[in-house]
């Protein structure tokens, strides 16, 4: 069987755990949704002042939600030991990584769109305009989060301090994705808005770098 | 009569040793066991007996020495080399129907008809009218049912069960005993681990007993087949 059929049927596997119980998205959404309220509150922001800050405040809360979201991914497969079941059945166990990923990519995504028009609305950004270029900066970031979260997830689910590990680990890695995403929506954010190139290449390189890294030795990191 | 759907498969273990950081689990494990025998491993905890069936299940990657298959697979029958595995956790999912569970690894090993596979192996495993609910739902035994039927999906030719037993009540142990003898019947090779006899036990043709990571004692006759299984002296 072919990496992407295995790569389907496990997506979905993750897409039909994560429906039926909502555990991950209600957390996220719920950290999110404190950060933004509570910081609504503290700052009490013009137009000008959100354009400012509200970025950076806006990256700083995905991602920290981000490792709320990952910390399960491979520990649930720890408790009844699926993960060796999966591991005798896939034919290339980068399915296993991909399926994972590409799951965390939409349960992200899925979170920071949710979330976009109360934060346009709290925090006075107008963000139609901008809607598709912010669409792109939210797939290309959170999929680079997604990648490296999920490899890390990985390595510190078989450690013995796991849930401090997984932030020791992501968040100073992941620190090029938050600069550049923070830089990209700045600007787009803009009395004029216009598009940061280069931070869109940023990311899209820091995806393909470690979607390869991954592809190349993810198999190592399911090996007991 | 219908040939089964595997051709029998024999293992080799040579020399196997397997190091988890300063603690030496098996050492210079050398096996063969032939296609269609059903041997039981027998040692206290913390022996090795996990180690050498996560070692033949290709889950564990020995430090040193190989593992091969022997026997004569017919083309296409990669799935048959795979072998089937019920550890002590189900490997199954809580939180998916029985039939969700199976229809899922039956897709990722490529079973062709799966959802008519499935069905037939809930029939055979008694859980047909349980199917669509959740495994978070079912008593231990319920689970073990689920997980032997994961493990069957494929026909594998080789059939690995750690401590398949653990958690079962008496009917559980009677059921699984007659499982196993039908797949020992059927040809399959067969390697458990156990712990004591049992009517499981009683079904091996080989018992082999480790020790510290080594094979100490290995036998296919009687008076020391049960003192193997029940660690008297030979």
């Amino acid at each position: 069987m072919s990496l992407f059929s295995n790569t389907a049927v496990l997506l979905g596997k993750e897409l039909r755990t994560e429906f039926r119980s909502r555990e991950l998205l209600t957390a996220t959404i719920i950290f999110i949704l404190i950060v933004i309220v509570l910081f609504s509150f503290t700052f009490d922001p013009t137009s000008d002042e959100s354009r400012r800050f509200a970025p950076g405040l806006l990256w700083l809360a995905f991602l920290f939600a981000s490792s709320l979201m990952l910390q399960p991914c491979f520990l649930r497969e720890q408790h009844n030991d699926t993960l060796s079941a999966l591991r005798l059945s896939v034919s290339d166990p980068f399915a296993i990584f991909l399926a994972k990923l590409a799951a965390n990519t939409i349960f992200l995504l899925l979170t920071e769109l949710l979330l976009l028009p109360l934060f346009a609305m709290m925090y006075n950004v107008p963000v139609l305009s901008v809607l598709h270029w912010l669409v792109l900066v939210f797939f290309l970031a959170s999929l680079g989060i997604s990648v490296a979260g999920t490899a890390l997830s990985a390595i510190s689910a078989q450690a013995r301090m796991r849930e401090l590990l997984l932030p020791l680990l992501m968040l100073p890695l992941l620190t090029p994705i938050l600069v550049a995403s923070t830089e990209v929506t700045k600007a787009l954010f803009d009395r004029a808005p216009y598009v940061k190139w280069k931070g869109i290449g940023f990311l899209a390189v820091f995806d393909v770098v470690f979607l390869t890294a991954l592809w190349l030795f993810g198999e190592y990191l399911l090996e007991e | 009569m219908t040939p089964p759907a595997f051709s029998s498969v024999g293992l080799r273990f040579e020399n196997i040793d397997k190091r988890y950081g300063g603690l030496l689990a098996l050492r210079g494990v050398s096996l063969t066991i032939a296609p269609g025998e059903c041997a039981v491993f027998a040692g206290r905890n913390g022996s090795g007996k996990t180690t050498l069936l996560r070692i033949a299940a290709r889950l564990v990657r020995p430090s040193r020495g190989s593992l091969t298959f022997s026997g004569n697979q017919r083309d296409g029958e990669e799935n048959a080399i795979r072998p089937g595995f019920v550890a002590h956790a189900t490997m199954v999912y809580d939180e998916l129907t029985a039939e969700e569970n199976l229809l899922l690894f039956a897709r990722l090993e490529a079973v062709s008809q799966p959802k008519r596979r499935v069905e037939a192996l809930l029939k055979e495993v008694g859980l047909s009218d349980r199917r669509s609910s959740l495994v978070r739902t079912f008593s231990r035994g319920m689970r073990q049912r689920v997980a032997i039927a994961r493990a069957l999906l494929h026909e594998p030719a080789v059939l690995l069960l750690d401590e398949p037993a653990t958690g079962l009540d008496p009917q559980g142990v009677t059921w699984l005993a007659e499982s196993i003898r039908r797949f020992r019947d059927s040809g399959r090779t067969i390697l458990m681990s156990l712990h004591g006899e049992s009517e499981i036990s009683s079904l091996g043709t080989r018992a082999i007993r480790l020790d510290a990571g080594s094979v100490v004692a290995d036998t296919r006759t009687g008076a020391t087949f049960r003192s193997i299984l029940t660690f008297a002296d030979a």
